[in-house]
């Protein structure tokens, strides 16, 4: 298991290490200059860029840059004034985890329920109807659902705020449009990785021996089928990341997805730098917390890696 | 009991003669049928996975020759005709700046689909070479190639295929390509060389090793054809995922750029008014619902038929 365990940590810093050093060389590739502006004069121009250090000759830039990063520095926004890339995520990180993890909490779970569900009840009328509403979480992309949810219940039924944060009836649509991908990505394989378990042996003797049909399913099957569910984990965080790109700027939720996509939108390269970084290293370590609880569920996976397989 | 002691006589009419063989008895009473036509016949019984296909070939005629069909073309503004509902004139309506839709959702579709398709096969091909060559080779190459993946695959594909389009500029259908290919290899690797590893000990690699076949023309020529069946499935169920790229791409302003259609951009550009022409929203939204959903529904079909293990 250390041995594991080392592997995969070593394999995530490595991947933190490239993701810092990609990123530096991509966006000094990037056409634009961010202070490029008619009406600033050429020796403001110049001041400016030599307050940013990007007169700087291009290795001198990287190593400071790398040294920084390691002190957890990530610079200043060009754009926003005066606020550091740091600043900006300790004010935005909070609000899209929050969103985030309510959104994946509520819709693994409910994903898990209806995936129980149609494996239980396979082929027959409940699964038909949750495989539909599964099959609908994957053609409704959230740039499309979001809309629509919107129109419905923001400004046609009014039941819900059709944008905004702050207030816990705000959050529902967003978690929604979030976290229906989840739902549906999560029934399907519940479901399929029941169907697997359903069949075994040691189904038929937890039957033979008596156990109840509700024990049967809460005890063997269910526990054994959430171990394959375990490693899918890492997608669906990174999937309901992604969407909040998406669900934030639609709903105008102060968080990090927001900024990130309007610092595309505005050139502002320390940030789009640090959010990277951020979201990188991020997603690595909940991939890599993954990775362990997978080991520690399955004795063969932790065997597979002590053979330097 | 004694006749059983002699000596055992056969004289000629002992014998019948049989028809020479192969015509009646050797004939194979049912017609043979190869891998795929059997993967088909197991296929066919899925109903929604047929009429899944027979929509995508729908689409794939429509997105060819719908925007043939009326006498408009995708950018030319009618300033007398904004924002019209879908009439005898204009089937689908006109945009904002009176554009036809029917013509732009066509377009657009032609131009997702294009992206969906071309930047499932690229990265699937760079990763069955990149796949083969390690599995094919193994030892230190091997171990460089699938820890370089290992590193590559824990970067968010999406972080690094926005850095890519900031890059290679945006708005160009060949770098939302070349991004998606840059960042999507390292599945269709990491495969691959799995099912390379068990194909290469089988006897017929032997046999084209011991016949003098160069390395190139084994993985080539040998390995990766017969990985391609398994494959089938991760292609047919990765082409919505980059359709849903494109779209998430054009969302945050890094799709194809206007006037140019796409389902994304026409998603994008008519999200904004939703409220005032739903149609405008509506019918771009089919279209990549729809798309997403039939490619799914193939590859669970596709799936199923060439499991043996799901056949019933």
């Amino acid at each position: 298991m250390g041995r594991y365990v080392l592997n995969k940590v070593l394999i995530a810093i490595a991947t933190v290490f490239v993701l810092a050093t990609a990123t530096f060389f991509l966006m000094k590739l990037i056409p634009g200059d961010p202070f490029a502006n008619l009406k600033t004069k050429a020796a403001v121009q110049e001041k400016q860029r030599e307050y940013y250090g990007l007169d700087r000759p291009v290795a001198e830039q990287y190593v400071r840059y790398m040294g920084n990063l390691l002190r957890g520095d990530l610079g200043w926004s060009l754009k926003k004034a005066g606020r550091s890339v740091v600043d900006i995520i300790r004010e935005g990180f909070p609000v899209s985890a929050k969103l985030g993890l309510t959104s994946l909490v509520f819709s693994v779970m409910i994903g898990l329920l209806f995936g129980i569900l149609c494996a239980q009840y396979r082929n027959r009328w409940p699964d038909y109807l949750l495989m539909l509403v599964a099959v609908l979480g994957i053609a409704l992309p959230s740039m499309v659902l979001g809309p629509l949810m919107r129109y419905f219940f923001g400004v046609r039924l009014k039941w819900l705020p059709v944008v905004g944060w702050g207030t816990p009836d705000k959050m529902i649509m967003p978690a929604i449009v979030l976290g229906l991908g989840t739902v549906a990505g999560e029934t399907r394989s519940m479901r399929a990785s029941m169907l697997g378990v359903m069949t075994q042996d040691y189904i038929t003797t937890a039957r033979a021996k008596g156990l109840s049909p509700v024990q049967v399913v809460a005890r063997h099957e269910i526990k054994n089928s959430l171990v394959p569910i375990v490693t899918g984990l890492g997608i669906r965080i990174a999937s309901i990341m992604m969407g909040s790109f998406v669900v934030e700027s639609m709903f105008l939720i102060p968080g990090l997805g927001r900024y990130f996509v309007d610092s595309i939108t505005n050139l502002d390269y320390p940030l789009i730098m640090g959010l990277t970084i951020f979201y990188g290293s991020f997603l690595v370590t909940m991939n890599l917390l993954v990775d362990v609880a997978y080991g520690l569920l399955d004795p063969r996976i932790r065997e597979s890696g002590r053979k330097g397989d | 009991m004694e006749k059983m002691q002699q000596p055992l006589v056969f004289r000629e009419d002992d014998f019948d003669r049989l028809p020479p063989p192969s015509q009646v008895d050797e004939a194979i009473v049912r017609r043979q049928t190869t891998y795929w036509k059997d993967v088909w016949r197991t296929f066919k019984k899925n109903r929604t996975a047929v009429i899944s296909l027979a929509a995508i070939a729908l689409l794939i005629a429509m997105v060819l020759f719908g925007p043939m069909m009326n006498e408009y073309d995708y950018r030319t503004n009618d300033y007398s005709a904004l924002n019209q509902s879908p009439n005898a004139e204009h089937w689908f309506g006109t945009d904002n700046m009176g554009r036809d839709i029917w013509t732009r959702v066509w377009e657009g579709g032609r131009i997702s689909l294009l992206i969906a398709v071309l930047a499932t096969l690229i990265p699937e091909a760079i990763g069955m070479i990149v796949g083969g060559v390690s599995g094919y080779f193994g030892g230190w190459l091997d171990t460089l190639i699938m820890r370089l993946i290992d590193v590559l695959m824990g970067i968010p594909s999406l972080i690094y295929m926005i850095l890519l389009m900031l890059v290679f500029g945006s708005g160009n259908i060949i770098t939302l390509i070349l991004a998606m290919s840059l960042t999507g290899w390292m599945g269709s690797a990491r495969a691959t060389r799995g099912l390379v590893l068990q194909i290469k000990a089988r006897d017929f690699v032997t046999a084209s090793e011991t016949l003098g076949a160069s390395a190139w023309w084994i993985i080539v020529k040998r390995l990766i054809p017969n990985t391609l069946g398994i494959r089938v499935v991760g292609i047919t169920m990765s082409i919505p995922s980059v359709i849903f790229y494109e779209a998430f791409l054009s969302y945050i302003g890094l799709g194809v750029t206007p006037p140019t259609p796409s389902w994304g951009q026409l998603i994008k550009a008519a999200g904004e008014n939703f409220r005032y022409y739903p149609y405008q929203f509506i019918i771009p939204c089919v279209m990549v619902g729809v798309t997403m959903l039939c490619f799914n529904l193939v590859g669970d079909g596709l799936r199923d038929a060439l499991d043996p293990k799901l056949r019933g």
